[in-house]
């Protein structure tokens, strides 16, 4: 086997073999599966169904609110990453175990007791309802949602960035007459700006595909709080499998454009990284 | 502000720290975290059990009696049961692939491990509905041979795989790749077996590592709602699973119930967080 360097340990054929197997039973067919399904579709009928008004305002929702939900991390997910990683507070460790819960609670749950939470009658809804601040039901509820099941993404990837910030450099600039602000611009942000974009984009790619803990608070209105994936749903239970594959596609796209992403801001960041002279 | 910061830099060893404009960011930062955190995690997490135990324990027990409930119950860890072993062969399969060998396209495998995570769980479910659905590739052929994948056990079992599909591989080969390959080599050396190096060699060197695999991976498989809501045709006590009857006892109003099953869930999500950090304590870390 010439495109793999000798070794002496054994196992390579059967490993390998067994890994590309079922990676392409379980995961690469399917998915050819899906691009094939869009693709062998009419152009006119793919572009007719990518391009509906509904498709259309299911990506507006989709997209808005996740873009909406990943800006609100990046803040709400540094100003936490910074408390746990820069303060010492009774109970900082169980924040911190608490911050990937939305990993582990299964999205149904998520959306049930979010929705219960942030109804008119619910324990923080019945004190915005007065506000004329309606969050269940509408495109503010399907935002929070993404927010809550996309935090841990944002506070994770900035959380390490944080530790790396040279406490050193800080000090010195303190000592040198530097305003708190000042230190902030040009120590601690250049330091985590690739970790915040990696977590802004993480987030995103999360909040973009989310299903389950979505259609429980958004109420479900076409055109209004209707979200791409549940679109595809829709068609599927339509037995439009066509329909279903070419809304698919589009978000597919997105999502390898996404990780893409993701991939050239982490070796920017660890470009960075080295340059800064660790 | 600088002023002071001499004097507090003697009395604390770091400059700046005493200032009152420090402490009001201190106070600011550590309140503006925690009422976020309240609002949109431990008010819902307290929501869950509050709404399950709102007619009482006696309400709450007397939900798992319901027999559509115990069979979602049962189909949840008849899934978990199957598709977290499988998950785990490959897990090591791909790990001992990767991390052990120098050879081509290695990131770009790495990355299609992971693809599925960055897959929207409707289109998850959806591909295998594509391929053997009654209007899918396959679907003619399996209706004539009397097979039922789709709206049956088999599709959720291979949705829930797809989804779940990287969690055990992502966690260890990157402690395989860093804990290296001498040990094992010196193994192999010495005329042990390939099967003995991995029991006796690698496996113990990983058990963490894998053990915190295999329970995120259990941990999305018994949550898992999107990719096997496609598939599944939600059948009552025959092919609903847990989060799947969430979702119908919620729309039928039980509110008891549908809370009472997310309360499983739930406690199920809090285990699997208490292993994370007691396995984060054993000093494996994650990257």
């Amino acid at each position: 086997m010439s495109f793999r360097a000798p070794s002496v340990l054994p196992g390579f054929g059967l490993t390998f073999g067994f890994t590309t197997f079922f990676l392409s039973t379980i995961v690469l067919l399917p998915l050819a599966a899906l691009v094939l399904s869009a693709t062998s579709m009419h152009w006119a009928d793919f572009v007719h169904t990518v391009f509906s008004a509904r498709a259309l305002g299911s990506y507006r929702l989709s997209f808005g609110a996740s873009l909406l939900a990943a800006s609100v991390n990046v803040v709400f997910g540094f100003v936490i990453a910074w408390t746990l990683t820069r303060y010492e507070f009774p109970g900082r460790k169980l924040i911190d175990a608490l911050i990937d819960m939305p990993f582990a609670l299964p999205t149904a749950v998520s959306g049930i007791a979010l929705t219960t939470v942030f109804a008119q009658n619910g324990w923080i809804g019945r004190y915005l309802e007065p506000l004329g601040i309606k969050v269940a039901y509408t495109w503010l509820g399907v935002t929070l949602a993404l927010t809550l099941i996309s935090m841990p993404f944002a506070v994770r990837a900035v959380q390490p960035a944080l530790l790396e910030v040279q406490r050193d450099l800080e000090d010195a600039a303190e000592t040198l007459g530097a305003g708190r602000f000042y230190v902030f611009r040009r120590i601690i942000l250049p330091t985590v700006l690739p970790a915040l974009l990696t977590g802004f984009t993480l987030a995103f790619a999360r909040a973009v595909g989310e299903y389950g803990s979505v259609i429980f608070i958004s109420g479900n209105l076409p055109m209004k709080t209707e979200i791409t994936p549940l679109l595809i749903v829709i068609h599927l239970e339509q037995f439009d499998y066509q329909g279903a594959a070419a809304l698919g596609l589009v978000m597919l796209v997105i999502s390898f454009v996404m990780l893409l992403t993701i991939n050239l801001l982490q070796a920017w960041g660890r470009r960075r990284y080295v340059r800064t002279g660790h | 502000m600088s002023a002071t910061g001499i004097d507090s830099h003697a009395a604390e060893g770091r400059p700046g720290q005493h200032t009152w404009m420090h402490a009001l960011v201190r106070v600011g930062f550590i309140t503006v975290s925690l009422a976020f955190l309240a609002a949109v995690l431990l008010a819902p997490l307290a929501t869950v059990f509050i709404m399950a135990l709102s007619k009482g324990i006696a309400a709450y027990l007397h939900s798992f009696s319901d027999p559509d409930t115990a069979a979602a119950i049962r189909l949840t860890l008849l899934t978990a049961a199957v598709v977290v072993p499988l998950n785990t062969v490959f897990g090591l399969a791909a790990a001992w692939a990767i991390a052990k060998f120098e050879f081509r396209g290695k990131s770009m495998l790495i990355t299609l491990i992971d693809l599925p995570l960055a897959i929207s769980p409707v289109i998850s479910g959806m591909v295998f509905v594509l391929l053997f659905g009654l209007h899918g590739w396959f679907g003619l052929w399996l209706q004539a041979h009397d097979i039922s994948i789709i709206f049956a056990l088999p599709g959720i079992m291979l949705a829930t795989m797809f989804v779940t599909f990287p969690y055990v591989a992502r966690e260890l080969i990157p402690l395989m790749e860093q804990l290296g390959n001498d040990e094992e080599e010196a193994a192999i050396t010495l005329g042990a077996g390939g099967w003995m190096t991995f029991f006796r060699v690698t496996l113990p060197k990983v058990r963490w590592g894998l053990v915190y695999g295999m329970v995120l991976c259990n941990a999305r498989a018994m949550g898992e709602f999107g990719a096997v809501s496609v598939v599944s045709g939600h059948i009552r006590g025959l092919t609903n699973t847990m989060p799947l009857h969430v979702e119908i006892l919620y729309n039928e109003y039980n509110f008891v119930g549908a809370f009472a099953v997310a309360s499983l869930l739930t406690l199920l999500a809090i285990f699997t967080l208490v292993v994370k950090t007691l396995v984060e304590r054993t000093g494996y870390r994650r990257r």
